[in-house]
């Protein structure tokens, strides 16, 4: 049995510039609510706290999320992520407020033992606790297990490895999922991004290599070129015997009907979308990355290739403007030499 | 020499601690490093110090209440810890300058309010993030109306200990804090990210506001203006993108290259930290030997 965490109300608003309003964010919960997905993660594409100039600011608040989206799921657990640095207690306390039963603490890979505080802070007021560790580009297989031990440790009752630059190939996933599950006591997850359009294939690779949790996202609504579409996952699984609850015809149905008309622009791997695939750099840069380029006069890719030599971590959406920044003055510097 | 120079202490040998204790050594006018303190007698802070001939203890907070002629104390320890130490402190008459997030005492950032605040016998150094934000964000406050600033402080992975790790919730809270108490916000959030790369990256802080108005040439000469009274006790502390306004929020970047005392130059945030508490310290004892 696969467990499907569907993200299309938080990686999916990166896509909407965090713009979904907490009525409309309900009314597509309580339809993902009858799919059959094992659980729901709602709010903010950057999670909570994360509505910011950073990131962009909500249209809702998450406290407006959680009244909203909560009061209307009855059969699905409801998740909510953040990012340890952003997300403070006071946040947690609020999801367990209002029913939200799991969490889930997202760190750089390198970086989790930031995650300690609140993996324990969150074990203590009785959540189910999530490690999130995203790796931009491959670490390698001895560090992504060494890493994955100490959330284990720290007592995180899932790992998963987040590929949030949809940089990773199936074979490596692979040999990483592989090493944790054999490392590790607790379940594995893998949270994919379509940049190189191998969402699908990599979230499989993870299943044959033991893990039980994937994260997936109704037409694939997520950051950069989306994520690992739920309804295509479910599908995939379910020609290869595999379990995983999903009602298909209804997945179909809430992906074409409901998740489709609110996309602003159509999924597309784009040259920019394929630059974070290819340089490794997060899917939620695009928009930001795309937004400096222009307000800077230099070329998108440019600034995520730029990006991702500077091995930007999670969250860094501040280092596009740099880099836009910086690349500009290069160029006006040859500009007068020349 | 008696009555020339104020006797001090460190609490916490960590890499804050080290730091300041090199800082004294090598720049201090007025303080005289009586004694460092731990808990470990094997660390390497609590090393490095018997090798610079400073007194150590590995009892903790016991030997320096146990020290009546000690005037100043820095903690640099967690905050959990700080909230244990700063009634003891008291209770023995010693100044406690707190370089925990615990926020005891009043939010100082010297170049802002250190003269306020010259009394207090706690004196609660905010967080990295927030030294090295907030003159900012005080900056802009002090020409037009901020009703909202939010930082984002990205500081190398290498350069942050467990100490800092394990405060990292009280570090937003209490960043965001000072931001409004100490720099003028109205509302503020602060964000904090470590990088890994390879070469370390220095301290880099994004601060935006939220503007009444955008006064241009106002907001630059006063940002100017604050960022060169910074630099007269954080040399490396420069502007790394100028203000600059994008419709909707005023984005500066600070840049700071630490002094290199203990660790190496990327670390900025240990800099700014220690050398704020340098900076209060020494104040405070010009303060003390005067009267």
């Amino acid at each position: 049995m696969i467990k499907i965490l569907d993200v299309t109300l938080r990686d999916g608003m990166h896509q909407l510039s965090h713009k979904l309003p907490a009525e409309k964010m309900a009314a597509i919960a309580a339809e993902i609510d009858n799919i059959g997905v094992d659980s729901i993660e709602f709010g903010h594409g950057n999670g909570l706290a994360g509505s910011s100039f950073q990131y962009g600011f909500g249209a809702s608040t998450d406290l407006e999320y959680m009244k909203a989206v909560s009061s209307v799921v009855k059969k699905t657990r409801l998740s909510a992520i953040t990012l340890p640095g952003i997300g403070t207690r006071h946040e947690l306390q609020m999801a367990q407020d209002h029913g939200v039963q799991i969490v889930r603490m997202c760190t750089q890979i390198s970086e989790c033992d930031i995650a300690e505080q609140h993996i324990k802070m969150a074990k203590k007021m009785g959540f189910e606790t999530r490690a999130v560790l995203p790796c931009a580009s491959a670490l390698s297989v001895e560090d992504t297990v060494r890493y994955a031990k100490m959330s284990e440790d720290f007592g995180a009752d899932v790992v998963y490895l987040l590929d949030g630059g949809g940089y990773l190939l199936p074979n490596l996933v692979y040999e990483r999922i592989a090493a944790m599950k054999a490392a590790l006591h607790v379940e594995i997850g893998f949270h994919g991004h379509n940049n190189m359009q191998l969402a699908i294939a990599n979230s499989l690779a993870a299943v044959e290599a033991g893990a039980v949790h994937i994260d997936g996202c109704l037409k694939g609504l997520g950051a950069g070129a989306g994520n690992c579409a739920t309804e295509i996952f479910a599908a995939v699984c379910d020609r290869m015997g595999i379990q995983t609850g999903v009602d298909l015809y209804k997945a179909m149905d809430v992906a074409e009907k409901i998740v489709k008309p609110i996309m602003i622009r159509p999924l597309e791997i784009d040259s920019s979308s394929l630059m974070l695939g290819y340089a490794g750099v997060y899917s939620s840069f695009l928009l930001f990355a795309k937004r400096a380029a222009e307000r800077y006069g230099v070329d998108s890719r440019d600034v995520i290739r730029e990006m991702g030599k500077r091995q930007c971590t999670e969250g860094q959406e501040n280092l596009c403007i740099e880099c836009a920044y910086d690349l500009a003055q290069r160029k006006h510097a040859s500009g007068n030499a020349a | 020499m008696k009555g020339t120079k104020i006797k001090v202490a460190i609490l916490g040998p960590g890499n804050i601690g080290t730091d300041l204790m090199i800082k004294i050594l090598r720049r201090s006018k007025y303080l005289e490093l009586a004694l460092m303190c731990g808990v470990i007698a094997e660390s390497k802070g609590l090393e490095l110090a018997r090798q610079s001939g400073i007194k150590t203890s590995s009892h903790g907070i016991n030997d320096i209440l146990a020290d009546k002629e000690i005037k100043l104390v820095f903690d640099a320890t967690v905050a959990a810890s700080h909230l244990d130490h700063s009634p003891l402190l008291k209770e023995a008459g010693m100044v406690a300058i707190d370089l925990t997030p615990a926020a005891v005492g009043p939010y100082v950032v010297p170049v802002v309010n250190l003269d306020a605040n010259l009394e207090a016998l706690n004196l609660n150094l905010i967080t990295c993030g927030g030294q090295a934000t907030i003159p900012i964000v005080k900056a802009i406050s002090r020409v037009v109306d901020v009703p909202y600033a939010e930082i984002v402080a990205v500081i190398a992975s290498k350069s942050a200990g467990p100490g800092t790790r394990q405060s990292i919730d009280e570090f937003t809270q209490t960043t965001a804090k000072g931001l409004v108490s100490v720099g003028g916000a109205k509302k503020a959030k602060a964000i904090i990210l470590l990088n890994p790369a390879v070469p370390p990256m220095m301290m880099n802080n994004t601060i935006y506001t939220a503007v009444s108005e955008f006064k241009e040439s106002l907001i630059m000469e006063s940002v100017n203006d604050m960022v060169r009274q910074v630099q007269e006790y954080v040399p490396g502390y420069h502007l790394k993108i100028p203000p600059n306004y994008d419709g909707e929020k005023v984005v500066t970047m600070v840049e700071i290259e630490g002094a290199g005392d203990y660790l190496p130059k990327y670390s900025g945030n240990l800099d700014i930290e220690t050398s704020a508490a340098l900076a209060v310290a020494e104040r405070i004892a010009m303060n003390m030997l005067r009267n």
